[in-house]
């Protein structure tokens, strides 16, 4: 265990610190946020991926991953989720080629908070310009530039917003940056 | 497993035997958990494992919880009752944050960064950085028509809503008005009926598109929701009867304010009586400044 | 001029001052200690591990003596103590039928093996003031000891499962739900109704469960076997992999056979109401198992009709400490609702008034 690099300097203050960075991404969708900038998580798990599974996976969240052998070790260590498929996970960190939205779990009508949360790792996200967001937790528009977005994402985010309440939830994270996408945001290209 | 329940490394925690805020590291994560989900499914109740707390039920738990799994080192907490500070479950409130979290408080609107809040919004319109935590004692609005959960829970799956039209068209047709002056229901996005909690309706508008992002916590009924900010929200009227908020057609006799929510006061028993805000941060703020005009 | 009441902090401290004087009461008379409360009202501290859901004799004694004798503040004590605990894990299901007995009777048979034990029991005394007791200092009598029974005593329901007489409850390895980590949802598991059971409020189960004798519920319940004694505890520490004794814990079991008509798949049969509380709480077990009978009507195929069938009726009013903060909540301030009611109430009037009058001209 000692190639494990350790998790938030204070488990406490370092948790609490990273929820409210994810919690006000989620609630104003597409603006960024910093999270994890002290971890150094194995490769190619990124900083701000490993801050939010570091926040809210834990034994009774199921995890999937594709980050390979040292970042499950990591996981394992840390969040103590146990690891299944994509399509069977409360959270599925996406590092390569993502699953589709749709193939992950959606919840159902009655129990729409069932529906996954995708953490998605993208090449960068920068503020200000590429795709506009509108919806709940935006006053106008919030603008948002992905570099490494999935082939065909905006396609299937449009079929998931279209299945509120059910869906996925998207966090997309870039080194120790993140920005949100709940299942309710509108995603027009620019 | 490395979860670690230790005290904090910066020694935030404060009250001997206990975690940071109270809750253990496992429940903080449940409810934060929940607390995103209901984010992104806005108005929808998210059943989550509430805990007991030391204090008794229907006295703020629900509240309790999320402020406590938001709440961080940095944060300023204001606890309000009634729309005052001084309430006594406020107060009671208010210690209990500062003995667990060792938290900064304030009784000033403008300097809180999380505004817990019982039966009121603060008059002050709101920013985007600070976060309403509303205590909720029924979150199911549909309760008084249908009272089984599992009925309701399919009607909200269907946004079913019909029971409440009926019930408020019933209203006007028989008094000429909906008779409902507090926990006024709410379309929150379009989607999801929700009770406000029980704020007079006078506070519903505050509710819509709101910069600040709104949590509700209801801890006996163990049911979590949220209004993100700039979220639309509607309470619920018709058009030939339009949703009117209620409040007391007087002035304040403190600050003389037109446009607040008021309190009565009864000061004789020979129908004496008086009007003040309710709000009574804002109150003594609007007592300060004109004092102040008046000097200059 | 009229200024706004301030002070509540002051007020809090000063009434809780004041509360911990009166609960010492005159302090010319002896404290009681909490080793008196644990021994000498034991029943109290049986009620409050039960309610408080904890096991912990001098724990509960020690929230009855802190909440001045109210056994639900009591109970409310221990359960907020106990949130707060680190879970080590679950432990094996307790053998009851291995129980070390002090009490064990049966109203269906006149005798059985393991036979029929008395044991320390209300039952039979004549309710009359034992003037004596308010005499201190007085010694009384030991008990007459008999041996203890080498004969095992098996269980009840076990003998009529064996002649098929009695429906076979379906063991599972399924690790069962908790109410402390998870909220009530429906339908609920039969363990979960359980669990809600066993920590639900003595006085709401024993009036449901009476309620279900008068003809609100089919139940035609005989008590197959009341046993209340001690029980080992057992736990499997993962490293280790074999269940270790943790040690020993009194309970009561009560096992209420009950008719079952039969249905398109099963024939006629007794089912069980079971009943299993902390302590020695005969009553608490007795009205345990009647309300569970009620709740598996669902499952057996009746009809629902009585309160303690409707498992959300149950279930979501059995807890005294949810129930007592909601319903004391009520004297927390609500000027406010209050305020926007009477508005509304004024105008509502103003224009009935109004169309009264109009009426009248």
């Amino acid at each position: 265990m000692s190639a494990l690099t350790p998790g938030f300097a204070d488990p406490v203050l370092g948790a609490q610190a990273a929820f409210r960075a994810v919690l006000e991404a989620m609630s104003r969708p597409g603006r960024i946020v910093t999270a994890g900038s002290a971890l150094r998580p194995p490769a190619p798990m990124n900083q701000a991926a490993a801050a939010v599974l570091l926040t809210l996976a834990d034994a009774d969240t199921p995890l999937a991953q594709d980050a390979g052998a040292d970042a499950e070790a990591w996981l394992r260590f840390h969040c103590g989720a146990p690891l299944v498929a994509p399509g069977a996970a409360s959270f599925v960190l996406a590092t390569g080629a993502a699953p589709a939205l749709a193939s992950l779990v959606q919840g159902s009508e009655e129990e729409p908070q069932n529906g996954a949360t995708l953490i998605l790792q993208v090449a960068a996200l920068v503020a200000g310009e590429g795709w506009r967001l509108t919806g709940p937790g935006i006053e106008t528009e919030h603008r948002l530039r992905v570099d490494g977005a999935p082939e065909g994402f905006l396609a299937a985010w449009a079929a998931n917003r279209a299945g509120f309440p059910c869906g996925v939830d998207v966090v997309l994270c870039a080194g120790d940056r993140l920005a949100a996408l709940p299942r309710t945001v509108s995603i027009a290209e620019s | 497993m490395n979860t670690s329940e230790a005290p904090s490394a910066s020694g935030a925690t404060t009250l001997e035997g206990y975690n940071f805020a109270y809750l253990d590291e496992a429940t903080k994560r449940m409810i934060r958990r929940a607390l995103l989900k209901a984010v992104a499914i806005p108005g929808h109740q998210i059943p989550f494992g509430g805990r007991e707390m030391p204090l008794p039920y229907g006295w703020g738990t629900g509240g309790i919880q999320v402020t406590a799994s938001i709440l961080g080192p940095e944060d300023r907490l204001k606890v309000i009752d009634q729309g005052s500070d001084d309430t006594t479950n406020a107060i009671s409130i208010r210690r209990f944050f500062t003995r667990v979290a060792g938290v900064a408080t304030t009784e000033h609107t403008a300097e809180a960064s999380v505004i817990q809040t019982r039966h009121r919004i603060p008059e002050r319109l709101l920013r985007e950085d600070q976060i309403m935590v509303y205590q909720v004692p029924q979150p199911e609005p549909l309760f008084r028509l249908e009272p089984r959960r599992v009925e309701t829970k399919r009607l909200h799956a269907l946004a079913d809503y019909g029971l409440m039209h009926v019930r408020l068209y019933e209203d006007i047709a028989r008094l000429g008005h909906i008779a409902k002056a507090y926990d006024y229901p709410v379309m929150v996005n379009g989607r999801y009926l929700m009770s406000p909690s029980p704020i007079p309706a006078f506070d519903n508008p505050k509710m819509d598109r709101m910069p600040a992002l709104q949590l509700f916590g209801a801890g006996r009924e163990k049911r979590i929701y949220a209004i993100p900010p700039y979220t639309d929200v509607r309470s619920l009227d018709f058009e030939d009867h339009p949703f009117r908020p209620i409040r007391a057609p007087q002035a304040c006799a403190l600050c003389g304010s037109r446009d607040t929510y008021l309190d009565e006061v009864i000061t004789d028993d020979r129908g004496g009586r008086l009007f003040v805000c309710s709000d009574t941060d804002f109150c003594a703020e609007r007592q300060a400044d004109a004092a102040k005009e008046a000097a200059e | 001029m009229y200024v706004a009441v301030k002070g509540g902090e002051r007020a809090i401290s000063a009434a809780h001052a004041w509360l911990e004087e009166t609960r010492r009461g005159d302090a010319a008379v002896p404290e009681l200690t909490v080793v008196q409360i644990e021994q000498q009202m034991g029943l109290a501290v049986d009620r409050v591990m039960a309610e408080g859901s904890c096991h912990d004799r001098f724990l509960a004694a020690l929230a009855i003596k802190q909440a001045k004798g109210d056994l639900i503040e009591a109970a409310f004590l221990l359960r907020a103590y106990r949130t707060t605990l680190p879970r080590f894990g679950a432990s094996e299901p307790l053998d009851t039928a291995a129980m070390r007995l002090r009490r064990r009777i049966s109203a269906t048979y006149k005798d059985l093996p393991g036979g029929q034990v008395l044991g320390p029991t209300f039952d039979y005394t004549h309710r009359l003031l034992d003037f004596a007791l308010a005499a201190e200092g007085v010694e009384r009598a030991a008990a007459p000891e008999a041996p203890t029974p080498v004969e095992s005593a098996p269980r009840v329901t076990e003998l009529l499962a064996r002649e098929g007489l009695m429906q076979r409850e379906v063991a599972e390895d399924a690790e069962p739900g908790d109410l402390t980590r998870q909220p009530l949802t429906f339908p609920a598991e039969r363990p979960v109704r359980l669990q809600n059971l066993a920590r639900g409020d003595e006085g709401f189960l024993l009036a449901l469960g009476y309620s279900t004798q008068r003809g609100y519920g089919n139940a035609h319940p005989f008590v197959g076997e009341i046993r209340v004694g001690h029980v080992t505890v057992e736990f499997t520490p993962p490293e280790l992999g074999f269940p270790i004794e943790l040690g020993e814990i009194g309970v009561t079991e009560c096992q209420m056979v009950n008719q079952f008509k039969g249905s398109r798949t099963e024939p006629p049969q007794f089912t069980r109401g079971y009943g299993l509380v902390f302590g020695h709480g005969e009553r608490r077990a007795m009205a345990m198992s009647l309300v569970d009978r009620g709740l598996r009507a669902a499952e057996l195929g009746e009809d629902i009709t009585a309160p303690a069938q409707n498992a959300e009726f149950v279930l979501y009013h059995s807890d005294n400490i949810e129930a007592t903060g909601f319903v004391e909540h009520l004297k927390l301030p609500h000027y406010v609702d209050f305020q926007s009611e009477l508005e509304n109430l004024r105008t509502i009037r103003r224009s009935a008034e109004a169309a009264i009058q109009e009426a009248a001209e």
